[in-house]
């Protein structure tokens, strides 16, 4: 415990290109950009499936298949074929982490609307679009949040791994750490990513109490 | 390095017996903790459907834990129980795969409608029985979905205990890496696939035989 103590503690962790806050920001671009990215396809690829009902059965088959794909091996095949000029090699693997879990959710919540509420909006003169955007999402929302929470936990999580091939990120300490069997700095990039992950884990769930209307959530009681 | 084809065949050959000792490797350190953690999973589900007021914090805890990068649980773990031992990887995978499992055995229980549960209390079953008998195959379902989720993921993720010295086919990704070499990686991510495919089909094919309902209803 005192090893990870000093490692806290040590000014020069503090500091520098090699320092906790440039490895932390690093960190977090290839996360953020991996992300969103994901996002973009993700989000409406699955809005669309779901509210349309085409091509769902392939697009849920290819994203569990997608999900056994090893995170570890598709970057360090893609950063051999491509060289680490770029960051652009650990954003492919990290994007294909992360589209699956928000795929299969944005489809399953708004798939799993009760019919009647879809039914009752279209009765009401709404059109598909909107539909769509004012009754399915609101009620599919914590489902898809739920997916961007797993997408984001498991991107942070295995960003790690891009220092394996070179690149920066918290993972530098760990590897770093393992191969000059200098321990104190491994175990405090282990804490340091278990921490963000928690508290990427902790800040979905606030975001989330915010944006899910309190009808959905059942926060509000209908008397 | 351009001319270097994507898959050596004689690579592949030569080294088959060693490829295969990885995978088992793999499979041993996948799938024993998937079927702990449901081991475990089964008891602790079973107590959150009763009591729904332990139901929330388990799975508060099971959230952090799931949180938790893989890899740095590893790392933490190797002072404990060694570097490169299989347990380094198969603790962490057992609290992962029970994360997914223990949701999944309290969804499927509480997917029981009332009125079967009342049914069987009617004719006469005992607590004992109407959970082996009625509750429990109607969550099937709903406890194999999970475990195809534990089970998949368990598989993809072994490999990062190669970065901490044992990962079944996740050494063929940093002999590939070490060597600048195509060959093993796309070995091990090909077979890292297949294993998880074959264990979803597997799932699949089990959910078939153990709810042989769900298919007459269909077809009726």
């Amino acid at each position: 415990m005192n090893w990870v103590i000093d490692f806290f503690t040590n000014p020069d962790n503090w500091s520098g290109p090699d320092g906790i806050p440039t490895r932390l920001l690093e960190h977090l671009e290839f996360s953020g950009i991996s992300l969103l990215l994901a996002m973009l396809i993700a989000l409406p690829l699955g809005l669309w499936i779901g509210h349309t009902g085409k091509g769902a059965l392939f697009a849920i088959l290819s994203a569990n298949a997608a999900r056994a794909l090893p995170t570890l091996g598709l970057l360090v095949l893609i950063v051999l074929l491509m060289g680490v000029g770029t960051i652009v090699p650990v954003l492919i693997p990290l994007v294909a982490l992360a589209v699956p879990p928000i795929l299969v959710n944005t489809y399953e919540g708004i798939r799993n609307v009760d019919p009647d509420l879809r039914d009752a909006a279209y009765g009401m003169g709404l059109r598909g679009g909107q539909v769509l955007g004012r009754v399915l999402v609101p009620t599919a929302l914590p489902l898809i949040m739920l997916g961007l929470r797993v997408a984001a936990i498991q991107v942070v999580s295995t960003a790690t791994v891009a220092a394996y091939v070179g690149l920066g990120g918290l993972g530098r300490f760990i590897v770093d750490g393992l191969a000059t069997k200098d321990f104190p700095s491994t175990i405090g990039g282990a804490v340091l990513v278990a921490l963000l992950a928690l508290i990427v884990q902790l800040g979905f769930g606030l975001v989330q109490r915010f944006l899910v209307s309190p009808g959905v959530s059942q926060r509000l009681t209908i008397r | 390095m351009a001319e270097e084809p994507l898959v050596r065949w004689d690579w592949i050959g030569r080294n088959w017996p060693n490829i295969q000792g990885l995978l088992v490797d793999h499979v041993v350190m996948a799938l024993v903790p998937v079927v702990i953690g449901l081991l475990i999973a089964l008891p602790l589900g079973l107590a959150g459907a009763r009591w729904r007021w332990l139901y929330q914090p388990t799975v508060g805890v099971m959230n952090v834990i799931y949180s938790l990068p893989s890899l740095a649980v590893f790392i933490v773990l190797i002072p404990i129980t060694g570097l490169a031992t299989r347990e380094t990887v198969m603790v962490p995978l057992t609290f992962y795969a029970m994360a997914v499992l223990i949701p999944a055995v309290v969804d499927g229980l509480t997917s029981v409608p009332d009125h079967v549960r009342q049914s069987a209390v009617a004719m006469g079953f005992t607590p004992l029985r109407r959970l082996l008998r009625v509750e429990l195959p109607i969550a099937v379902p709903v406890v194999l979905a999970g475990l195809r989720v534990a089970a998949v993921s368990s598989i993809s993720l072994v490999s990062v205990g190669a970065l901490v010295g044992r990962g079944g086919l996740g050494y063929l990704f940093i002999d590939g890496w070490q060597r600048q070499f195509y060959t093993p990686i796309v070995v091990g991510i090909v077979l890292t696939v297949a294993l998880a495919a074959a264990a979803d089909l597997l799932l699949v094919l089990a959910q078939r035989l153990l709810t042989p309902w769900s298919r007459a209803r269909r077809t009726a």
